[in-house]
């Protein structure tokens, strides 16, 4: 990697007990590319994912974010820094409307404990929401409760909230998870533009969907990193294709 | 003007609409007591909602906050010979540095877990305050709170007039009505109920979820607290029921008779609760059970409460607005 890092982690391991969800990975990710995660199931794909994210701390190592350790950071530290997530399953805030979604992750930006001044005053976070919405397509549900949203609906409202507080890195897990051909399309798009302006990394298991668009593959395997490198060297990796295609 | 811009513009002014119904409400009230127990209740009631309604977290603790209140107005009066308003002052802060002690060893804990931890402190506050028996009078209550003939630019305000009472305490419920009001339009107001709806995503977004949640918990304890205090001087004596558990659990029931899922839900919830034991006790000494039959049926068939359920059929004929009740 000759830029330095956006993020990098260094040996980290996790443990549950004796289980080793993780062990002793490292691996660093250059600003703006985009890099998938895959692996069979249960290769400790989600688990590096929360690593990254700060949700799980883990039992040993460290997390390096612009060249500062943030390993002893809580998760929502790791948001404030600029790191930002998407979950595998949708997370919104379902009795709320599409647009206060949204608004209440940029809001984070401007004001986080103000109590006095009403939310209203906040314009930025207002209009920010709206041009978000605009740019996932859900203009038109701006009022409508979350609840009522079809499921890829919510998945694009939770990409305009990851994007609301103007990540330097985008953390994806599986995107599209549940969306039918054509919204997966779309959302591909969406992802490959969203990777021209910041740091994007996907977990994704759908291997073929990821080999076309991202620019480098980490794969791992059984909590452990087994080969990283561009789709034609990952497709011509032979550990790689022993675990896919053998015994798995 | 018609009746939906008058609907919506009442909405729009909420805290101010429901003061100025306020002011008449002794005039429609048997006698004026229950009207200052209901303007007490209700004030406790909204400050519990803010943890119950709007941050998604059932405190079966709450009494504590409100009897703390209570106990320190009276104690500072009692013992130290305060006068009326800043002892009013000196509850509404012990009840704020009781909703930090709790709050801060609550918070950690969710759902079900939240809700046993909160019980027992309440017990514990409760048994402290029974012990200290020099202090608090233990089992006969503490006794003589009484509040001095003021005059203020000429006018005689005596507490013992239940009609000047009652608007002397509803000057400080409008007060606090206000800053409630206030505070859950603010950003903060937004925070919470993120918290409610998702706590994950909301510490995704980048919120410090455990300061919030301290936070929203003293405020709360403090708007209670100021409830317990103005309770103190309305009836002159603190007993030690006002800290127990079922006190705690009466306020839960307000709410949810109310409707936890609005600003005035919980207010109407004590309005309705007060104003039906008293009527009920007339008739029965079976009264709870006559309360207990209305609830049942009410959490059946409106589970969203009574305001609630009004609130939301304004909605739905589309004479109401937004998110505003």
């Amino acid at each position: 990697m000759n830029p330095s890092p956006l993020i990098e982690v260094r040996n980290v391991s996790l443990h549950y007990g004796r289980f080793k969800a993780l062990s002793n990975v490292t691996v660093s990710f250059a600003p703006n590319q985009l890099t998938a995660i895959i692996g069979p199931n249960g290769a400790g794909k989600s688990t590096f994912f929360n690593v990254l994210s700060g949700a799980l701390p883990p039992t040993t190592g460290q997390v390096f974010f612009e060249g500062q350790d943030i390993t002893a950071l809580k998760a929502h530290d790791y948001a404030r820094r600029g790191i930002a997530k998407s979950f595998q399953i949708t997370n919104v805030f379902k009795q709320l409307s599409v647009h206060e979604n949204v608004r209440v992750a940029a809001q984070m930006r401007y004001s986080r404990y103000e109590l006095f001044k009403p939310r209203a005053s906040f314009k930025q976070a207002i209009e920010e929401a709206d041009a978000l919405l605009n740019r996932v397509g859900l203009t038109a549900l701006r009022n409508k409760t979350v609840a009522d949203l079809a499921h890829g609906q919510q998945r694009s409202l939770e990409i305009a909230m990851a994007l609301a507080a103007e990540p330097k890195l985008l953390l994806m897990d599986e995107p599209t998870a549940g969306m039918s051909p054509e919204e997966t399309s779309s959302m591909m798009e969406l992802i490959t533009a969203l990777a021209k302006e910041r740091t994007v990394v996907l977990v994704e298991h759908k291997m073929k969907l990821v080999m076309g668009i991202c620019e480098r593959l980490i794969v791992l395997h059984h909590g452990e990193f087994l080969a990283q490198g561009t789709a034609d060297e990952i497709r011509n990796n032979d550990e790689v294709r022993r675990v896919y295609l053998g015994q798995g | 003007m018609n009746l939906h811009s008058l609907v919506n513009g009442m909405a729009r002014h909420r805290v101010g609409s429901a003061l100025l119904f306020l002011l008449i409400f002794p005039l429609l009230m048997p006698y004026e007591a229950l009207a200052i127990n209901i303007l007490i209740f209700g004030l406790f009631a909204v400050g519990f909602n803010l943890v119950f309604g709007y941050t998604g977290m059932l405190s079966f603790g709450h009494a504590s906050f409100l009897g703390v209140g209570s106990y320190l107005t009276g104690i500072a009066m009692v013992h130290f010979g305060v006068h009326w308003i800043p002892a009013i002052f000196v509850g509404v802060v012990a009840s704020l540095f009781a909703g930090l002690l709790v709050g801060y060893l609550a918070i950690r804990t969710r759902g079900i877990y939240f809700s046993m931890v909160t019980l027992a402190l309440g017990q514990v506050i409760y048994y402290l305050f029974y012990k200290a028996d020099r202090w608090t009078g233990g089992e006969n209550g503490l006794r003589g709170i009484k509040a001095e003939v003021m005059e203020v630019f000429g006018f005689r305000i005596d507490f013992l007039d239940p009609l000047t009472k009652y608007y002397i305490i509803w000057m400080f419920v409008a007060f606090a009505l206000w800053l409630v009001s206030r505070i859950l339009a603010s950003p903060f107001g937004s925070v919470i109920e993120s918290i409610r709806e998702n706590e994950k995503r909301t510490v995704a977004c980048g919120y410090d979820v455990a300061r919030a949640k301290l936070l929203i918990f003293v405020i709360s304890a403090g708007v209670c607290g100021l409830a317990g205090a103005l309770r103190a001087l309305h009836l002159s004596v603190v007993t030690v029921d006002s800290l127990h558990y079922l006190q705690s659990g009466q306020v839960v029931m307000m709410s949810l008779l109310g409707g936890m899922g609005s600003f005035f839900g919980p207010f109407v919830g004590a309005g309705v609760f007060l104003y039906l034991e008293d009527i009920a006790t007339n008739v029965t000494k079976y009264w709870m059970g006559v309360v207990g039959l209305l609830f049942m049926a009410l959490i059946l068939f409106f589970p969203r409460g009574i305001w609630g359920s009004l609130m939301h059929e304004l909605k739905q004929r589309g004479m109401l607005k937004g998110d505003r009740e």
